[in-house]
């Protein structure tokens, strides 16, 4: 059993999270009820007026196939994004725990691109990739391959996929550095005297103690795939070809901001705010459980 | 912090101390020009503050088209709006639409004593931001319209004659065989395909882009580019990319790279790129009319505008109205407009504009350069050629661009791409109406 301590009375715990509820009313509640109340309506951009429509938006919304066709890419792109990101950092990762020289400056190269902003970052991989002047679709031309993400979905959403992962990488990098590195040493010397090779070692000991690390970049790469992967997405593709990389979020801009759809953009971000909650209270219930702390 | 603040309070006290009993009125411009658009736009600026001393128009860049837009829409709600704003043509019906918003310039004009004669602009970019019933809303700015950029030295290289009539999509496609035939790498590329092989394409032929004259006629206009004729001509470029012939680089002006760097032979981009092209050519080249198709009854029409016009917004005072209405007739006027088409390839907005340039002798020293100019004037427009005004038009265009993608990628044929469009648009339309009831 744990030991609960408790105040006496109320005054002072209210007035001790008071300033968490403050700001997440200001900064949160507040902006979450103006998006919902704004989802009901059909307002003109200049806001002169307003026609309620009820749950109209919603309706427009989920009766366009393309809409619910980007709920799949956005899958699709978030699931890569995360699997990728998080699987080259890991290997990264375990391979710096074993150096012994040279460590701090691999570590350091290692971190560089997370300083590089998204936006940037999509401007370096379009120029590489640029289907009539990149060097790597010039390269990938001399092997006998036509590089077109311009008209290709796939090699579009492969593009958005790498160019997303890979200032992530160094953020994963990070954490999943330090989680290895706060692994007894002890545990795993003890493991290599019973006879336990690198591979066991790792699949046995190491993974599983490094599972609350690996859990929360979980959500927090998730959340980063389908929320702050719009600059990337907006300088390489800007959703194309044909909606294919398009994401919620992308069209949540393209409606609102290119389109002055303001009551569609308003409703998208209301799915948008219950799909992420449904998504991170699925990963507590059902993934935490399976975590070690 | 304390700094700025001390510095913006020494600023503010020199200003009380340094303003003169009848202070200059100051009115604000945002626009979206950068780079050389962005200087000539600040010479015409610094002219027109030396000119006079009762107003100063200040200018500031606020981005890219969309984003100058939704930058003056987010003031206007605000309370904070500028003057003048720049708006992209696509934009036109969103402003339109917004009554209690903005000031029409015909307004502006009156009540500002400005020297104001609507029939001096051209037809074709006065009439996109007029209303049917002849009053002119926003002043036409930037205008250029799109050609066909041909590289001579490409022709010769196929064993072509560079002189070769390029003025029908029949003898383009002859051209386009040849230079395959020849292992030409990229016959044909395009800029803004929706604005260039649709909306253009729809005017040109004189076919309706959407009904109610293009939407100039009511709200409840529907889109009908999915007719015979813009079917044809998607499926005979569609059928050209899956040959090699047309290569599509990309949803805005990235042909523009190609072209320039010697790679492509034919290129459809807006009159305003001829003074990159001229930059940047290390080749031969020389500029012909969009192509049409010689089997389409009335062809050629007339070709319409793309770029820019200013809107005026609403909640400003009388004496600021009146510096604006100053500023936009020095803006019209002859010399202004001259200088501006001949150092960036826009339309000349006024008919003067357009003598002065031909009286010295500017098109004989830059052939091709008036070829934009006689294509939009050729003819007097129709209700399929006067423009487009359709609402939530620059999301239609993204649209547009996806279905045309599919057309180019062969997954779809362009009957199917060009249905599954109108629909899509239609839905947005109706959104759009809804939205300005």
């Amino acid at each position: 059993m744990q030991k609960r301590v408790t105040f006496k009375g109320w005054l002072l715990p209210l007035l001790l999270v008071a300033p968490q509820v403050v700001v997440t009313a200001v900064f949160f509640f507040y902006p979450a009820g103006q998006a919902v109340w704004q989802s009901l309506f059909i307002p003109d951009p200049f806001g002169l007026s307003a026609q309620f429509v009820g749950l109209g938006n919603f309706e427009f919304l989920l009766t366009d196939p393309y809409y619910r066709a980007s709920f799949v890419t956005t899958g699709v792109f978030s699931g890569l994004v995360t699997i990728v990101s998080m699987g080259v950092a890991l290997v990264l990762a375990v391979m710096a725990d074993r150096l012994i020289r040279g460590s701090g400056t691999y570590r350091t190269l290692l971190i560089w691109p997370y300083a590089v902003a998204p936006a940037v970052a999509g401007v370096l991989w379009l120029f590489m990739f640029n289907t009539r002047v990149g060097v790597v679709s010039w390269y990938l031309g001399q092997l006998g391959y036509d590089w077109n993400h311009v008209l290709n979905p796939t090699e579009a959403m492969g593009l958005v996929v790498v160019a997303s992962s890979w200032g992530r990488i160094s953020y994963n990098f990070l954490f999943f550095l330090a989680g290895l590195q706060a692994i007894p040493r002890s545990v795993i010397e003890a493991a290599a005297i019973d006879g336990a090779r690198f591979w066991t070692r790792f699949r046995t000991i190491v993974f599983p103690l490094l599972s609350p690390t690996t859990f929360f970049l979980l959500v927090v790469n998730i959340v980063y795939a389908f929320f702050e992967t719009f600059g990337v997405i907006h300088t390489i593709t800007a959703g194309g070809p044909q909606q294919a990389t398009t994401i919620l979020v992308y069209k949540v801009f393209a409606d609102g901001f290119v389109g002055q759809d303001l009551g569609s953009s308003a409703a998208q971000s209301v799915i948008l705010l219950v799909v992420v909650g449904l998504l991170t209270i699925a990963q507590f219930k059902f993934i935490e459980r399976r975590v070690h702390y | 912090m304390k700094g700025l603040f001390l510095g913006s309070a020494m600023l503010a006290s020199v200003a009380a101390f340094a303003t003169p009993a009848n202070a200059a009125t100051e009115i604000q411009w945002w626009h979206a020009f950068t780079g050389r658009l962005g200087e000539l736009l600040a010479e015409q600026v610094a002219e027109f503050n030396g000119s006079q001393s009762d107003y100063v128009v200040v200018a500031t860049h606020k981005g890219n088209y969309s984003e100058t837009l939704n930058a003056g829409i987010a003031a206007f709600r605000a309370g904070e709006q500028p003057h003048i704003l720049q708006v992209f043509e696509v934009g036109t019906a969103t402003m339109m639409a917004a009554q209690g918003a903005i000031k029409p310039v015909f307004e502006v004009m009156a009540e500002g004593d400005a020297p104001f004669d609507p029939d001096a602009y051209l037809g074709p970019v006065k009439g996109y931001y007029t209303t049917t019933d002849g009053k002119m809303l926003s002043l036409p700015y930037n205008s250029s319209t799109p050609v066909l950029y041909v590289n001579r030295d490409a022709l010769a290289g196929a064993g072509l004659d560079p002189d070769t009539e390029l003025a029908t999509w029949e003898q383009v496609g002859e051209v386009l065989d040849a230079l395959k035939a020849a292992g030409h790498a990229c016959p044909l590329t395009t800029a803004w395909q929706s604005w260039v092989h649709l909306e253009n394409l729809s005017a040109w032929h004189n076919v309706p882009f959407a009904t109610q004259e293009n939407g100039f006629a009511g709200l409840d206009t529907a889109l009908a580019f999915n007719g015979p004729v813009q079917v044809k001509h998607i499926q005979t470029m569609g059928d050209w990319a899956r040959d090699g012939k047309f290569i599509y680089a990309g949803r805005r002006n990235e042909g523009g790279a190609n072209f320039r760097a010697g790679e492509c032979a034919l290129f459809t981009e807006s009159s305003a790129g001829y003074a990159g092209v001229k930059a940047e050519a290390k080749f031969d080249f020389d500029i012909r009319p969009l192509p049409y198709w010689s089997d389409v009854e009335g062809a050629p029409q007339n070709t319409i505008i793309g770029g820019a016009s200013l809107w005026v917004l609403a909640g400003h005072d009388a004496e600021e109205y009146k510096a604006v209405a100053a500023f936009l007739s020095f803006l019209s006027s002859t010399d202004v407009q001259a200088k501006w088409h001949q150092n960036t390839g826009y339309l000349p907005i006024t008919l003067a504009a357009a003598e002065q340039t031909r009286a010295e002798g500017f098109y004989d020293a830059n052939p091709g350069t008036q070829i934009a100019g006689e294509q939009m004037t050729g003819k007097a427009p129709t209700a399929n050629s006067k423009g487009l005004r359709l609402g939530s038009f620059d999301q239609i265009r993204g649209i547009i661009d996806e279905e045309l993608e599919a057309v180019w990628a062969g997954t779809k044929t362009a009957q199917e791409a060009l249905d599954t469009a109108v629909e899509r648009g239609d839905a947005l339309l109706r959104r759009f109406e809804q939205a300005n009831r």
